[in-house]
C-alpha cells in the first residue's frame, strides 16, 4: 500500500468515524429537545425529520405575518366539505347550541366546553394567510379563543408533549406539538371576518394553526386530548394525514 | 485493457501536460448526486402543480380570484375548474415527502460543492472567467463560435470557455439561490421568522410563481446542457463526468 492510499484511507476512516458519532450526537440532542416528528420512519423520514427538526430551531417563538383588513381576500373563500353526517346536522339545526369541546387526557382537570362558554372567554383576532398544501390560499379575520387559554383551563401536566384534535368527521384528527398548542397565534377560532364561523371554513368551531398548512388546521373540532406519546392513536404516525400519505408537520 | 491503451494514446497526444483528471471525484459525485435530486424535485414539482394548475401574483390566490395564468392541463382536484371532465389521481403526499428530502439532499450537497470549489480552487480556475476572457470581443468570438456550432479546439476542450463560466456561475450562483429562496418564501413558517423575504418577492403566492418559473429556466439549462453534451461528444463527455477520464477526442 502506498502512502497516498494509506493516508487517504485514514482519513476516510476519521471522516466516517466524526461523520456517524456526530449522527449518533445529533439523535441524542433531536430527543432531548423533541425534534424528531412522528413520521420519521419510512423513506421520507430523513427529510422529514431535518425539515421539522431545522423549522421548530428557528421557529419556536416566531409570529405568522399578520395584515391589513384591507389584505382580506374578496369574496371569502370556502373549500370543498364532504359528507358532514347526520350528527353534524343535527347539531347544525339547534345552532350549534349544543355543540361541546371535550378537554382530556393529561390535564389535571378533564372539561368540556359549550361553544357559549368558549365565546365568552378573551377572544384573539388576527388577519392571517391560509395557505394549502395544494398551492392556493386565501386571507381571513380569525377570531377565537387561544388554545393556551382553553389548556390553561385544564391544567397541562408538566410531561404533555402533544396536543392530539379530533373532527365531528371521523376521519380527521391532527397533532401540534406545544410549541404550536402553545403560542399566542393558535386559536380555537369560533369566527371568521367578524361574522360566526361559515360551515364551509369549519364552522363552529376549527383549530387555527397558521404557521402550518391549511389541513393542519381541523374543521369541526369536537375534542382536544393531551398526551405526551402519539404512538397510541391512530397508526401512531400522529395524525390521519400520514396515514393517507401526508406529512404530519405542515409550517411547509 | 482498452481504457489504458486511450489514456496511453491521450498522453502521445498532450506530451507537453500529464494528463489530469477532467472532473475531480468531488465534482463528479455531487453532479451526479445534484441530477437525481433535480430529477425528482422536477418530478414531484409538476406532481404538486398539477393539484393546482394556476398561478397568481400577491399574497393570496384561490380559484375565486383572478389569476396571473393557468396551465391548461387537467388538474388532481375536482375543485379548480380546468375545462376537462376529469380529475387526476392525487399524488401530492409522496411529491410533497420527496420534493422537500431531494431539497434537503441538494441544498447540503450545493453547499459540499461551493465551500471546497472555494478551497480547492475549482472555483477560481474552473468557474470564474479569466481577466482576457472578460472583454466584449471574447464575449462575440465565443458566441459566434457556439452559432457556428465550431468545435472546441483540443487545447480548449480542456477548460470550460466563457459562455461554458457564466452558464455555469448563474446556475450555481443565482437560479439555484432564487429556487431556495422562493421555495422556502412559500412555507408558512418559514414566512413567520423571516417576513421581510416573502413581502421582497410580492407575497406568497408571487414567491410561488416565481418558483415555477426559475424552474422553467432551470430546465432550459437542463435540455441546452443536454444538448452541448450531444454536439460534443456525448460518450466522451459522459465518461468524464463519471470516470474522470478526459479524452480530447472522440474514440475511433
Amino acid at each position: 500500500m502506498s502512502d497516498l492510499s494509506r493516508r487517504k484511507l485514514i482519513a476516510a476512516g476519521i471522516a466516517a468515524a466524526a461523520g456517524a458519532s456526530g449522527l449518533a450526537a445529533a439523535d441524542v440532542v433531536a430527543k432531548r429537545y423533541g425534534l424528531i416528528p412522528p413520521d420519521y420512519g419510512g423513506p421520507y423520514g430523513a427529510g422529514e425529520t431535518l425539515t421539522y427538526a431545522a423549522q421548530r430551531i428557528l421557529t419556536s417563538h416566531s409570529l405568522a405575518r399578520e395584515f391589513p383588513p384591507s389584505a382580506i381576500s374578496k369574496p371569502p373563500f370556502a373549500n370543498e366539505v364532504l359528507s358532514l353526517g347526520e350528527e353534524f346536522k343535527r347539531l347544525q339545526a339547534g345552532g350549534f347550541a349544543d355543540w361541546r369541546l371535550a378537554v382530556d387526557g393529561m390535564v389535571a382537570r378533564p372539561a368540556s366546553f359549550s361553544l357559549a362558554e368558549l365565546k365568552s372567554y378573551p377572544s384573539r383576532s388576527q388577519i392571517t394567510h391560509m395557505a394549502c398544501e395544494e398551492g392556493w390560499s386565501y386571507i381571513a379575520e380569525w377570531t377565537g379563543v387561544p388554545l393556551s387559554h382553553i389548556l390553561d383551563l385544564a391544567g397541562v401536566l408538566p410531561q404533555a408533549k402533544y396536543v392530539v384534535y379530533f373532527s365531528i368527521q371521523r376521519d380527521w384528527w391532527d397533532s401540534v406539538d406545544m410549541a404550536d398548542a402553545l403560542h399566542p397565534q393558535t386559536l380555537v377560532a369560533h369566527s371568521m371576518n367578524g361574522a360566526e364561523l361559515p360551515v364551509g371554513n369549519g364552522g363552529p368551531l376549527r383549530l387555527r394553526v397558521p404557521r402550518q398548512l391549511g389541513y393542519k388546521n381541523v374543521k369541526f373540532i369536537t375534542r382536544l386530548t393531551v398526551t405526551d406519546d402519539l404512538k397510541r392513536f391512530g397508526a401512531g404516525l400522529g395524525s390521519a394525514s400520514p396515514e393517507g400519505g401526508y406529512a404530519w408537520y405542515a409550517g411547509i | 485493457m482498452r481504457d489504458s491503451a486511450l489514456v496511453a494514446s491521450s498522453y502521445a497526444m498532450a506530451p507537453a501536460k500529464t494528463v489530469p483528471s477532467r472532473h475531480s471525484a468531488l465534482v463528479r459525485v455531487t453532479h451526479w448526486i445534484t441530477t437525481l435530486c433535480f430529477l425528482a424535485l422536477l418530478l414531484s414539482g409538476v406532481e404538486i402543480v398539477i393539484s393546482h394548475p394556476r398561478f397568481y401574483w400577491g399574497e393570496a390566490g384561490n380559484i375565486n380570484t383572478p389569476t396571473l395564468f393557468k396551465i391548461p392541463i387537467p388538474a388532481s382536484r375536482s375543485s379548480v375548474p380546468t375545462g376537462y371532465g376529469y380529475v387526476l389521481p392525487d399524488q401530492n403526499g409522496w411529491s410533497r415527502y420527496l420534493h422537500f428530502q431531494a431539497a434537503w439532499v441538494a441544498v447540503l450537497t450545493g453547499l459540499l460543492y461551493v465551500i471546497s470549489s472555494l478551497f480547492s480552487g475549482h472555483l477560481r480556475r474552473n468557474l470564474l472567467p479569466g481577466g482576457a476572457d472578460l472583454s466584449w470581443r471574447s464575449f462575440s468570438t465565443a458566441i459566434a463560435d457556439h452559432l457556428r456550432f465550431k468545435p472546441p479546439s483540443e487545447e480548449e476542450s480542456w477548460s470550460y470557455n466563457l459562455l461554458q463560466r457564466l452558464t455555469y456561475l448563474l446556475v450555481i450562483f443565482v437560479l439555484f439561490p432564487l429556487v431556495i429562496w422562493t421555495g422556502l418564501a412559500m412555507s408558512p413558517a418559514i414566512a413567520s421568522v423571516f417576513p421581510g423575504a416573502v413581502s421582497v418577492l410580492g407575497g406568497q403566492q408571487s414567491a410561488r410563481t416565481l418558483h415555477f418559473f426559475v424552474t422553467v429556466f432551470l430546465v432550459f439549462f437542463l435540455l441546452i446542457h443536454i444538448l452541448m453534451i450531444g454536439l460534443t461528444g456525448f460518450r466522451n463527455r459522459m465518461r468524464a463526468m463519471i470516470t474522470g477520464r478526459g479524452m480530447n477526442k472522440e474514440p475511433a
